[in-house]
């Protein structure tokens, strides 16, 4: 045989070989017939543990297959909405970040839930985590961990944690003239988290970015007082000259590294510090997150799980997420993985005391947290957003405010140009 | 090929050529289907409003995304920015390309070691490139970085991170330009430079009397498809500052607008504009500087 018959031969073997896989494949249909759920989750150390359980307690009901998304949140959305764009029937759990619900539901992407689902999902969840898997009064998402920031401190370099913006600008310049480390980490640079800063401190100043309805720009003073803050803040000694490309893991590793005194950041610096400079951790200390006039809003993060609208085995999907998002699996998440709960009573559990010694700190700041601007067009608003502040130092407070309302304007309408 | 002129074929030869016709129609209707049809889907989806979220707005709107794009801050930005790499860029390319094909043509000793050294860049995936680029450039994590004054960060700042982009692209693709600089090179007949040379010409003289108008065809070619290439710049961008900080290039843009907000009109007029550019510089070196697609008579 000669060479080349015997290449197409291969060919031809790989090409049967693959086509026999197919049917498999798009039936979805595992090992006599258990039904896969695919769980597409942003990258999360342990979660395949929890998955491990739950199929465990399935017993054979379903299988959940876990697939790892980018691990960013742009990269992450921009897989999940181009395949539910094409209608893909390849994914049925999602898990989404708190400000993905209105954009997936008004596009019909995500599945509503209701009856005994809906029950399961809302007994004994925190009220701000289950607002943000709610969109027009319908539920769209079972919460899974919530997040707030905090304020992270060496508590060797200072003593009394500052309270606003201003008094952390102060405690640098002390820093700076003793020629000791004096940089506060903020996530400045152009992307999502810059908006989470504005959102926090606008909040903090009586105001919010949207109307409640999320149709309108409300802004206004308290977002003029918001941008000046931020700017003076971009400005002073304890402004990383990184500022304007720093997001969070380059501000935990200014803060492990020694270069900083503090951070605005969310709990999982904590496990870090422990894992990677434990001599430092004696002195890592956290205090409510700062504010203009006192403490301020934190910023709310966290993730929800969803069932897309093009799955094949929604009733499947519905009950693996609950399983995913259950006490136990909170827990896991939380120990493990430094996610805190979306479920009030895991906060009591014993097993919490050890590695989360923050977490009455965090029950407090949920309290007060200042969720982001609910609206189909989050991802435009918010690209408009750190366009328009980037880089705060060169924040012009009443110039800045107005092409702001101008942009945001047109972001909700989806019209006009993203940068 | 001259089977142009001939109105004396004979049966057999009409019959062979009916039968390229044929051989080629497949590969053709292929090209038709995966390039053609996607431009026209893209011009298409530029005349409308069509954003994925909001499917029930779908509307036929004529011009008004071009309106919408032409008349925007955003749009412009990134078209400057652009049009500064690509011709800082390609100019600096042009330059330090024929140094490098002069070194590879001329090099007596270990000419294939210079040649294999040159290529490295171009055989490193851009996107791997960028990332060491911009840790390089990363205070903390970079060498490059720490050369600088302290507290100097310049992949935040919008002209030194431009200046970045256009150093990473011009030390990826200047082995690609210096390439087809060298396949210029060797159409220089060695006699004509002797003969120069043997009439008192110095070598710079030869350079621009005898190799240079020689070699533009060549030149002309390497200049075409780099520009082509440069004004389409993406993944140099995209990993080092993806934007941010007015360093955008209209190929960022239409993704951004494209992938990130899901507005395919919007992203669709980007890529036609991108193409209706592209098209342009290519009739301007064509026709202008009258250079000529390789491999034709000229």
């Amino acid at each position: 045989m000669s060479r080349a018959a015997r290449r197409r031969r291969g060919a031809a073997a790989a090409l049967a070989a693959g086509t026999a896989l197919l049917p498999a494949a798009c039936a979805g249909g595992g090992q006599a017939g258990v039904p896969l759920v695919n769980l597409y989750n942003a990258p999360q150390e342990n979660l395949a543990a929890i998955v491990a359980r739950c199929n465990t307690e399935a017993r054979g009901r379903y299988r959940i297959v876990l697939n790892t998304l980018p691990r960013d949140a742009d990269g992450q959305r921009e897989q999940l909405v181009r395949r539910l764009a094409a209608a893909d029937p390849g994914l049925d759990v999602l898990g989404l970040d708190v400000t993905w619900t209105a954009e997936l539901a008004e596009a019909r992407w995500i599945r509503e839930w209701t009856g005994e689902h809906a029950r399961q999902a809302r007994a004994g969840t925190l009220a701000k985590p289950l607002d943000t898997a709610t969109w027009r009064g319908r539920l769209y998402a079972a919460p899974y961990n919530t997040n707030v920031q905090l304020l992270w401190y060496r508590s060797d370099l200072v003593p009394r944690p500052p309270r606003t913006w201003g008094e952390m600008a102060a405690v640098a310049a002390g820093l700076a003239a003793r020629g000791l480390p004096h940089y506060g980490e903020v996530t400045g640079a152009q992307y999502e988290g810059l908006v989470v800063w504005f959102n926090s401190v606008v909040a903090s100043a009586g105001g919010r970015i949207l109307d409640p309805g999320g149709t309108r720009v409300a802004l206004g003073p308290p977002a003029l007082e918001a941008l000046t803050v931020m700017r003076d803040y971009a400005r002073s000694k304890a402004a990383d000259p990184s500022l304007p490309n720093t997001q969070e893991d380059s501000a935990r590793l200014a803060m492990e590294g020694g270069r900083a005194a503090f951070e605005v950041n969310w709990p999982f610096v904590y496990a870090s510090m422990a894992a990677n400079k434990p001599d430092l951790l004696p002195h890592f200390k956290w205090a409510p997150y700062p504010g203009i006039h006192g403490p301020g809003a934190s910023p709310l993060g966290g993730a929800n799980f969803a069932v897309s609208a093009y799955s094949e085995h929604p009733e499947q999907a519905f009950q693996a997420a609950l399983c995913l998002r259950d006490p136990v699996s909170q827990r896991t998440a939380a120990v493990k993985d430094g996610l805190p709960p979306t479920i009030e009573a895991v906060y009591r559990d014993p097993a919490m005391a050890e590695p989360y010694p923050m977490r009455q700190a965090i029950l407090d700041a949920l309290k007060t947290a200042a969720p982001r601007p609910k609206t189909p067009t989050y991802q435009n608003v918010s690209t408009t957003i750190s366009a328009a502040l980037s880089p705060p130092a060169s924040i012009v407070p009443p110039v800045t405010l107005a092409k702001l309302r101008e942009q945001i304007a047109l972001a909700l309408r989806s019209q006009g140009v993203l940068p | 090929m001259n089977g142009g002129k001939g109105r004396a074929l004979t049966e057999g030869q009409r019959a062979e050529r009916r039968l390229g016709l044929w051989l080629c129609a497949p590969a053709a209707l292929i090209m038709v289907v995966v390039t053609g049809w996607p431009i026209v889907y893209s011009v298409l989806l530029s005349l409308q409003r069509y954003d994925l979220r909001f499917p029930e707005d779908k509307a036929w709107i004529g011009l008004s995304n071009y309106a919408t794009v032409l008349t925007s801050e955003v749009w412009w930005n990134a078209f400057w920015v652009t049009l500064l790499i690509t011709v800082v860029s390609v100019a600096i390319e042009l330059v330090l390309g024929m140094l490098l094909a002069f070194a590879m043509y001329r090099a007596i000793v270990g000419r294939g070691l210079i040649r294999t050294v040159v290529l490295i860049p171009y055989g490193i995936v851009t996107v791997a490139a960028a990332y060491g680029w911009k840790y390089a450039w990363t205070p903390g994590t970079g060498w490059l970085a720490g050369l600088l004054p302290e507290g100097s960060a310049p992949l935040t700042e919008r002209g030194p991170a431009i200046a970045i982009i256009i150093l990473a692209e011009v030390w990826k693709t200047t082995p690609f330009m210096a390439l087809l600089l060298m396949a210029g090179l060797a159409v220089v007949p060695e006699e004509l430079l002797r003969a120069a040379s043997v009439d008192g010409a110095t070598l710079w003289q030869r350079f621009t009397r005898v190799t240079l108008p020689l070699m533009k065809p060549a030149i002309l070619v390497a200049l075409l498809f780099r520009t082509l290439d440069a004004f389409r710049i993406f993944d140099n961008v995209y990993v080092l500052t993806n934007g941010s900080q007015g360093t955008g290039s209209v190929s960022i843009s239409a993704y951004h607008n494209l992938i990130g907000g899901l507005n395919l009109g919007i992203g669709s007029t980007m890529s036609v504009l991108i193409l209706v550019t592209v098209a342009i510089i290519a009739v301007v070196f064509i026709i202008g500087f009258g250079t000529a697609a390789p491999g034709s008579e000229r």
